[in-house]
């Protein structure tokens, strides 16, 4: 396993970028500690399947190193590299038994009979596949086949690191979560250094120690499922994860103190409103605000029944406020205020947390 | 990048929309049973969402909607009109899929514009209906581009908006926003009733996902091996199952279950976990029944009100930033805990969790809801 590192890589898919806009990625610079659960996190177009490339070997970048443990493997093919990778759709041999197919990227590096035998248990049982090992691949599902890939992407044990690109796409939602926490539980017992990219914020959450949010190039947030829920350090973060993502006020500062409409509102620290700042919002998610006898003045424009919650949709002038309410509660009828939970009420200057 | 704004209409019943009607409807193909005998009545107003897993039928019973199917038996009637033999192309019908399907050489605009220009409908008509759908669908400035130049969710716009152009009675949407990124979802789930809103048509829409279902509202069929369990308005079917296969349709995590008796104004679920038989539940007769808890029901905290804890050993846990699941092991096979907050646990510790107890389902030996 190794710790990996990205120094200043920048990267452009045309010959001759000019600006800016040319860059896929703009400039990352990133250490992924040895042994972690990494997910990169981002909507498509964000630049996430290129940085898995590069660190992978499949692109060389315009700018900036690649580091495998101090040892610079920029130029280096994916199989210098030493690395698994586990596709969106099922890479197998469809002619071979599950067991040869679990077999083959060891016996391709000329491991020993005794020791394939013995991994290639190891990792069937880990995914319950043990049953399936003398059956022949081809007569498989969709879902077994991608189980069979995942396997194959973990059977090396030398491995520096092994990524995983939206791994869980052909599989059927209900088996998802079977799969995931097995990912998680295998990751715990091996404790290699694992990447999985993803737009899916369930599937990013659930696998990483570490989610690395990407959006336009840039990575905006590197957190724990915890931290990017609660401290989102960029709208875009508190926009792309939770459903309905964070509201955004438009905010004004009186002697310090943001305001919202021309009433002060507390949050969790005083803002440092960087110098020429365009735009200043308050940032507070559906979760943290409730009906209050005193507060914002709203009315209510929508109700959206979730189930265990009802997500109300509300209007202060031309300002949407959204809030998640219990399920059962009544909601107040002409007069509605809410209170937005100071703890969690961020400040915003162009787009970036200020408090 | 933000939600934008949204105008708000009360769902209302578009009293123009057409009525469908299968009557008896049943469909073979070879040995095997597609649908088995299927009364179902959907009107105008708000969605008709056919909610079940893969290969439920849903997909089968909108192609006999289309009449892109024959029923083997039974009838279907459109404002009470017999259509069963009459094919696609004769019913006034639009049908958008899960793949997002549109034609690769045209623009966007000659795409949208394709049911008009089969209809012969004119020049200076076919431009001005599209120009609107467009608007709606914020397309317009992408009609000259190619669908291949297109993000997947201003694909699945485009074969919307050509849905939407042709202004037929009857929408069929299969999963429409199955193959979308998230948040993308997220956006048209919002936008798709609001688009119909105002229309005369009546809208059908198969999905997998009980959560989808609920925010779409309307009515809801849940669909299980080709039989419809239940038919109602969606809020109602989700907190009312008619039967143990309904709520297990409409439950994501799954719900869970397990035998539990009643006896001596007690219910009991094991010798440990036991709890009075308070409120509605305490005028049934003792005996064996079997219980469904949903997994939000049972949380690391003690609700407010009647509660029996349990304990169990922790298989999964998963923490998603608002929310966190634990899977554990009880005698009656895995159960599912979902609650707000954060609230680790690790695998293989035993955890203490807590049942509420005012909001159980009951069902009796044929699985037939009996309290909820």
């Amino acid at each position: 396993m190794a710790q990996i590192r990205l120094e200043k890589i920048r990267h452009s898919y045309q010959a001759a970028p000019k600006g800016e806009a040319d860059f896929a990625l703009k400039r990352i610079d990133l250490d992924w500690a040895d042994g972690g659960a990494f997910a990169l996190l981002g909507p498509s177009g964000c630049g996430k399947t290129t940085l898995l490339n590069i660190i992978s070997g499949l692109v060389t970048p315009t700018e900036g190193r690649v580091l495998f443990d101090g040892k610079d493997v920029t130029r280096l093919t994916p199989e210098q590299r030493n690395i698994a990778q586990v596709f969106q759709f099922p890479v197998i041999y469809d002619t071979m038994t599950v067991y040869d197919n679990l077999a083959f990227p060891l016996r391709n590096r000329g491991v020993g009979e005794k020791d394939v035998d013995a991994r290639v248990r190891e990792i069937a049982t880990m995914l319950d596949l043990e049953t399936m090992l003398p059956r022949r691949a081809s007569g498989l599902t969709a879902d077994g086949k991608q189980k069979i890939s995942l396997g194959r992407g973990l059977v090396r044990s030398n491995v520096n690191v092994i990524m995983f690109d939206e791994p869980l796409t052909v599989i059927d939602p209900h088996l998802k979560w079977v799969l995931r926490s097995k990912l998680k539980e295998l990751h715990q017992r091996v404790r290699a250094t694992m990447i999985y990219v993803t737009h899916d914020q369930t599937e990013a959450l659930t696998f990483a120690d570490q989610v690395i949010v990407m959006h336009d190039g840039n990575v905006v947030q590197i957190g724990t499922p915890v931290e990017l829920f609660e401290r989102p350090q960029h709208t875009f973060v508190g926009h792309f994860i939770g459903s309905p993502g964070m509201n955004l006020l438009p905010c004004s500062i009186v002697d310090g103190v943001p305001q919202f409409d021309g009433q002060p509102v507390e949050t969790g620290g005083r803002p440092t409103i960087p110098a020429g700042a365009a735009k200043i919002e308050i940032g507070v998610r559906p979760e943290f605000i409730r009906f209050a006898d005193a507060g914002i003045p709203v009315r209510i424009v929508k109700v959206s029944d979730a189930g265990r919650f009802q997500i109300v949709e509300t209007k202060h002038g031309d300002t949407a406020i959204s809030l998640l309410v219990a399920e059962g509660s009544t909601l107040p009828a002409d007069g509605a205020r809410i209170r937005l939970d100071p703890a969690h009420t961020q400040v915003y200057a162009d787009g970036w947390i200020v408090t | 990048m933000a939600p934008y704004a949204l105008s708000f209409r009360a769902s209302r019943a578009n009293l123009d929309a057409m009525s469908i009607e299968l009557k008896s409807v049943v469909k073979r193909v070879g040995n095997e049973t597609h649908i088995y005998e299927t009364d179902l009545t959907l009107n105008g107003g708000g969605f008709n969402i056919l909610l079940g897993t893969t290969l439920a039928g849903k997909t089968t019973l909108m192609q006999i909607m289309a009449g892109l199917e024959r029923p083997t038996e039974g009838r279907v009637f459109f404002d009470g009109k017999d259509v069963t033999g009459v094919s696609v192309q004769k019913r006034n019908v639009s049908m958008v899929y899960q793949q997002f399907i549109n034609y690769p050489a045209m623009t966007v605009y000659e795409n949208i514009a394709s049911p008009l220009r089969v209809a012969g409908v004119a020049q200076a008509q076919i431009r001005e209906r599209v120009g609107r759908v467009a608007e709606i669908l914020r397309l317009a400035p992408l009609l000259d581009r190619r669908p291949s130049q297109l993000s997947g969710g201003q694909q699945q716009r485009t074969a919307l908006a050509r849905a939407l152009v042709k202004e037929a009675d009857l929408v069929l949407l299969d999963e429409p926003l199955a193959n979308l990124d998230y948040k993308l979802r997220e956006e048209l789930r919002e936008e798709l009733p609001r688009l119909f809103a105002d229309r005369d048509c009546t809208v059908v829409y198969a999905t997998t996902e009980p959560a989808e279902a609920l925010l779409l509202g309307g009515h809801t069929a849940t669909l299980h091996q080709g039989r419809v369990t239940q038919f109602g308005e969606t809020g109602k079917v989700y907190r009312r199952p008619d039967d143990l296969i309904t709520a297990r349709v409409f439950s994501d995590p799954p719900i869970n279950t397990g035998p539990v008796r009643k006896e001596g104004g007690q219910f009991v679920l094991t010798r440990q976990v036991r709890w009075p038989a308070s409120g509605r539940y305490a005028a049934l007769p003792d005996g064996n029944y079997t219980l469904g808890i949903r997994p939000h029901l049972i949380t690391p905290t003690a609700p407010a009100k009647d509660s029996a804890e349990i304990v169990g050993r922790v298989l999964i846990s998963e923490i998603s930033g608002s929310e966190s699941t634990v899977h554990f092991e009880v005698d009656q096979g895995t159960w599912v805990s979902l609650s707000h907050g954060v609230h680790p646990f690790r695998v293989g510790e035993t955890a203490q969790l807590y049942i509420d107890t005012g909001k159980l389902f009951l069902f009796d030996r044929e699985e037939r809801l009996i309290a909820a």
